[in-house]
């Protein structure tokens, strides 16, 4: 019975809204920890917080909730987006056809490819060492190390702008792929998903821009 | 006024087409498009040659059968009209105009400008009947509809099938067309009846016909004639989860 909700075009559309709040939700939850990182204390709290991260077996399993999130969200985009190409082979000569329409809704499967890419190379950076292999720094002292990089700080910052432009569409339309749509709320979600866009990725991006610029005060 | 022409033409379904440039003159801005097209077509018969193939019926907005891909946007510049409603005052006298038939996978090119969108016909057709009694009409009062709820049934209703929200997504998504249909059933007590078979029926004829999925990006509802909401497209997802579900 369950099997059926998800079958089908609106199906695919009903996953990706559910595993994409899901994955909204999860950007809350990581911003409000790695605020610690701005705490000025030489990373003691954030370490902390990161031991607890790795450690406690609740996390694990929500862990594991968020890579079948996250998968589900990508092959589920992947499928519409073939099955979107193929329901039109030939191209109009001139095409207009997007004058009303937004720039972040024409381009998700773009700014979801680069943020995924993003994603792999931020994983690369800190997971992978951390989590996989023992590494001999704390958490804190590779967060400094990478992001006094300045073109690594620079990746971070440009992979924050397309994320706004993924979200400046998924989170209210996430709402209206699951028929949650009416003439008093939904303004309200539009401006809810315009400040969920900006301030979520913001508040990621100013945690590089911080230790990049701080390396030079001292 | 005078225009310059790139029409598509296209001999078959098969045929690979391309675009032909036709220059035409002495067209009064009071001209309907279509009207445009009969000058032309006139033209090129007196000529011996092979006229534009378009589709047209009641010229008035209602019947559903134009539709062209006019300057890159379905039904032409101005909104909440179909091409038969677009008058040649909205164009600039030597203006160069596009002119391309809807293209989707789901709407194959027959000629010309004319394609096949007989695949709606036949989501309309999964969809089935409604449990009402045919015959002398009911007594007016018998079965209360609130005015609010039989207005939005009938903002659905006014889809007259042309195609433009497929023309127009990128996708080349039916949504907004199964959309009206099953909005302006599933709210009238009449077609609450068979209301979860036909979502789920219509939906799954929808994919087999092989139009694209919708990305909520809301071109549809700018391009559509009769101006039908996105709003509709939800009231299909919220059909579509209560169908499944229950």
């Amino acid at each position: 019975m369950m099997a059926k909700l998800f079958q089908g075009s609106v199906g695919k559309k009903i996953s990706m809204s559910l595993t994409g709040l899901f994955l909204c939700l999860f950007l809350v939850v990581h911003l409000s920890g790695n605020l610690l990182l701005l705490k000025n204390d030489g990373g003691v709290a954030f370490n902390q917080y990161s031991e607890f991260m790795s450690t406690n077996p609740l996390i694990r399993i929500s862990e594991i909730i968020l890579a079948a999130a996250f998968l589900v969200h990508i092959i589920t985009a992947i499928l519409l987006s073939l099955q979107n190409q193929e329901a039109r082979p030939d191209r109009y000569v001139l095409d207009r056809s997007y004058v009303h329409t937004s720039f972040a809704s024409r381009t998700m499967i773009y700014t979801g490819s680069l943020v995924f890419i993003f994603l792999v190379i931020h994983l690369k950076t800190f997971f992978v060492p951390h989590r996989l292999f023992h590494s001999e720094q704390t958490m804190y002292q590779t967060v400094k190390l990478a992001f006094e990089n300045p073109f690594y700080t620079g990746f971070y910052v440009v992979a924050m702008v397309l994320l706004t432009l993924h979200l400046w569409h998924g989170f209210q339309s996430a709402f209206q792929s699951l028929g949650l749509r009416h003439r008093r709320y939904t303004p309200l979600i539009e401006k809810l998903g315009m400040g969920f866009s900006i301030l979520i990725p913001l508040g990621f991006g100013l945690i590089p821009l911080y230790f990049f610029f701080r390396q030079f005060l001292k | 006024m005078k225009f310059t022409l790139k029409i598509w033409r296209q001999a078959g379904p098969q045929d690979l087409g391309k675009l032909e440039t036709h220059s035409i003159d002495g067209i009064s801005p009071h001209m309907s498009f279509l009207e445009m097209l009969d000058v032309l077509n006139e033209r090129l018969i007196r000529e011996g040659k092979e006229p534009v193939a378009f589709e047209s019926d009641c010229r008035e907005g209602i019947c559903g059968a134009c539709g062209l891909f006019i300057n890159g946007r379905a039904h032409g510049p101005e909104e909440g009209i179909t091409t038969c409603q677009l008058h040649m005052r909205s164009f600039k006298d030597g203006d160069v105009i596009y002119i391309e038939p809807w293209r989707a996978k789901a709407f194959p090119v027959i000629k010309d400008l004319i394609v096949d969108r007989s695949a709606f016909d036949r989501i309309m057709r999964s969809g089935g009947y409604i449990s009402v009694n045919t015959g002398s009409a009911p007594e007016a009062n018998s079965t209360p509809v609130p005015k609010e709820v039989a207005e939005e049934a009938f903002d659905a209703a006014t889809c007259i099938g042309c195609g433009a929200c497929v023309a127009t997504c990128k996708n080349a998504s039916a949504m907004l067309f199964v959309a009206a249909k099953v909005s302006h059933l599933a709210l009238l007590p009449q077609g609450k009846v068979e209301r979860k078979q036909r979502v789920a029926r219509m939906l799954q004829t929808m994919d087999t016909e092989g139009f694209g999925a919708c990305t909520n990006t809301g071109a549809c509802e700018a391009e559509c004639p009769k101006k039908i909401s996105i709003s509709h497209i939800a009231r299909l997802n919220r059909e579509h989860i209560l169908s499944s579900l229950t």
